[in-house]
């Protein structure tokens, strides 16, 4: 297997719960106990009350494609496998993320129904992503 | 509090965008180019500049960078500053202008931008958060963000690749008429664009702004200074400003803009509405941009910004003349100069020296500059001197 070159993530003190959730195969999301929002990507605050008190919950996985594109010549070097499709994924709870859809893209749809997956790119490293449900 | 009629722009200088810079210019040199151009033009000398609002060059980026350009430039200023929100930065230079020297802080604002085209790999991103959530999924660059708002406003409101197509045809009608166009040579037709290499779906590759180097500078004076200026000064009547997100994602609407409160803060400011402009020169990245910046800008409803640059000539001597420079698509973006070239061109208009594109009677211009993707917005009201 060939070494993975694409940017990962490194987790933040703020973060590492949503990464060490993703290792274990689990979407994990902060919600804000004060005004019962889901939140995506980790604050130390709510960015909706600016309540600091926010709790890691799991949740569903379930979401919809809200846009998408198919990256056909990227700007990057390191996703020189190009076609890949890119998306912002609205999940049941609220909160958009960007993501990948694990499809062939001319199967990729707006408002297509989705279902978290989890993507282990290195021995450390798992990103969430998405296919069609 | 208002800017109305507090400051006008009196000079402007410009750069031709170069696709390849030759390996003995610098940032820094074409900055000092185009200051010398914009002082002139304005029939200054550089010991009347007195203030200096500039963007940070790609190329040559650095910290506490404003004082470092001033040295080089051999200019004292009693007002300087970094002007950091993107695309926008250009036309948020103005209303920043304008605000110092209605506070009596300096009195000749030098508002400078200049940059490299370094062709190869995009940069990954320098913010931590995007670094983290955005460059691992490949949302890198600018291209990714628009093309999800184009294929989402297509969806909503039933948008079309022609419609969208069609911004950059008309545009290339304007450009044919501009030497300092990049792209100038040959009309443009939607079969031409709509033919043109996928790069991002739905975008083709002549919806894409084209990456060069050059610069732009934009005097800005006190009614006091201009008076002594050697063309017709060119009056800011209103501006906003207004952003609620960085990366698209997490934008309240993929559709509803940030240009909405800009916009009416500034048409507020002025005095004016939409219908009373002679033309606009909207930030132009994409072909998508136009049409939901004349939509949250109040040229047409919401979701018919296809529709109405369809029905609408948006060439020079059109019924709705919209980028008279040809844009940044055919005028190219020599990085922060790209946001800048719809504000030198809306004084060109508005001073009568639109050549052989000038609109007839142009007394007032709407200008956008977008920031990012859809994230950092000013508006800005400009007035022909009466």
């Amino acid at each position: 297997m060939s070494e993975y070159t694409k940017p990962l993530p490194k987790p933040s003190p703020t973060s590492r719960p949503f990464w060490e959730a993703a290792r274990k195969h689990e979407l994990k999301l902060q919600q804000c106990e004060s005004c019962r929002k889901f939140i995506y990507y980790p604050r130390d605050r709510c960015p909706h009350c600016f309540s600091d008190r926010l709790a890691w919950k799991r949740v569903s996985g379930r979401g919809k494609v809200h846009s998408y594109t198919v990256v056909r010549r990227a700007s990057a070097r390191s996703f020189g496998d190009a076609p890949y499709v890119l998306a912002i994924v609205e999940l049941e709870e609220g909160p958009r993320m960007t993501t990948n859809i694990t499809a062939p893209p001319e199967k990729v749809r707006v408002e297509m129904p989705v279902v978290v997956h989890f993507d282990d790119v290195t021995p450390e490293h798992t990103l969430v992503k998405f296919k069609p449900a | 509090m208002s800017l109305k009629r507090k400051a006008a722009a009196i000079g402007i200088g410009e750069l031709k965008p170069m696709k390849e810079a030759s390996p003995d210019v610098t940032a820094l040199g074409l900055m000092a180019k185009v200051a010398a151009e914009a002082i002139a033009d304005a029939g200054l000398e550089k010991r009347d500049i007195d203030g200096f609002l500039v963007g940070v060059p790609f190329a040559d980026p650095g910290f506490i960078y404003p004082a470092s350009a001033c040295e080089v430039l051999g200019i004292n200023a009693r007002m300087l500053n970094q002007v950091d929100i993107g695309g926008a930065s250009p036309a948020g230079m103005i209303w920043r202008a304008a605000a110092a020297i209605d506070a009596g802080m300096c009195s000749a604002v030098l508002c400078i931008v200049a940059d490299l085209n370094r062709a190869g790999d995009q940069r990954p991103p320098t913010i931590s958060v995007q670094r983290e959530f955005e460059a691992p999924y490949g949302n890198i660059g600018a291209n990714c963000g628009y093309a999800m708002i184009a294929h989402r406003h297509m969806f909503e409101y039933g948008t079309k690749p022609e419609q969208m197509a069609k911004v950059a045809v008309d545009q290339r009608k304007n450009a044919l008429k501009n030497p300092l166009a990049t792209f100038n040579d040959k009309p443009l037709t939607i079969a031409d664009v709509l033919g043109s290499r996928m790069i991002v779906d739905p975008l083709h590759l002549f919806e894409i702004v084209s990456p060069a180097s050059g610069g732009a500078a934009v005097v800005v004076a006190s009614p006091e200074v201009a008076k002594r200026a050697k063309h017709p000064p060119v009056w800011l009547l209103g501006a906003g400003e207004y952003s609620n997100h960085s990366t698209i994602t997490y934008a309240p609407s993929l559709t509803d803009s940030p240009i909405k409160p800009a916009a009416e803060a500034a048409f507020k400011m002025a005095g004016l509405a939409p219908k009373d402009m002679d033309f606009v020169e909207p930030y132009d990245c994409y072909t998508i941009t136009v049409i939901v910046t004349l939509e949250d800008a109040g040229f047409c409803k919401k979701g018919q910004g296809g529709a109405f640059v369809w029905e609408h000539d948006l060439s020079w001597a059109g019924d709705f003349p919209c980028n008279t420079h040809g844009g940044q698509l055919s005028f190219g973006q020599p990085g922060l100069g790209g946001g800048m070239s719809h504000v030198t061109e809306a004084i060109r208009q508005l001073m009568g020296r639109g050549d052989a594109r000038q609109v007839k009677n142009a007394k007032l211009a709407y200008v956008n500059g977008n920031g990012g993707i859809m994230s950092e917005q000013v508006s800005l009201v400009l007035e022909r001197a009466s």
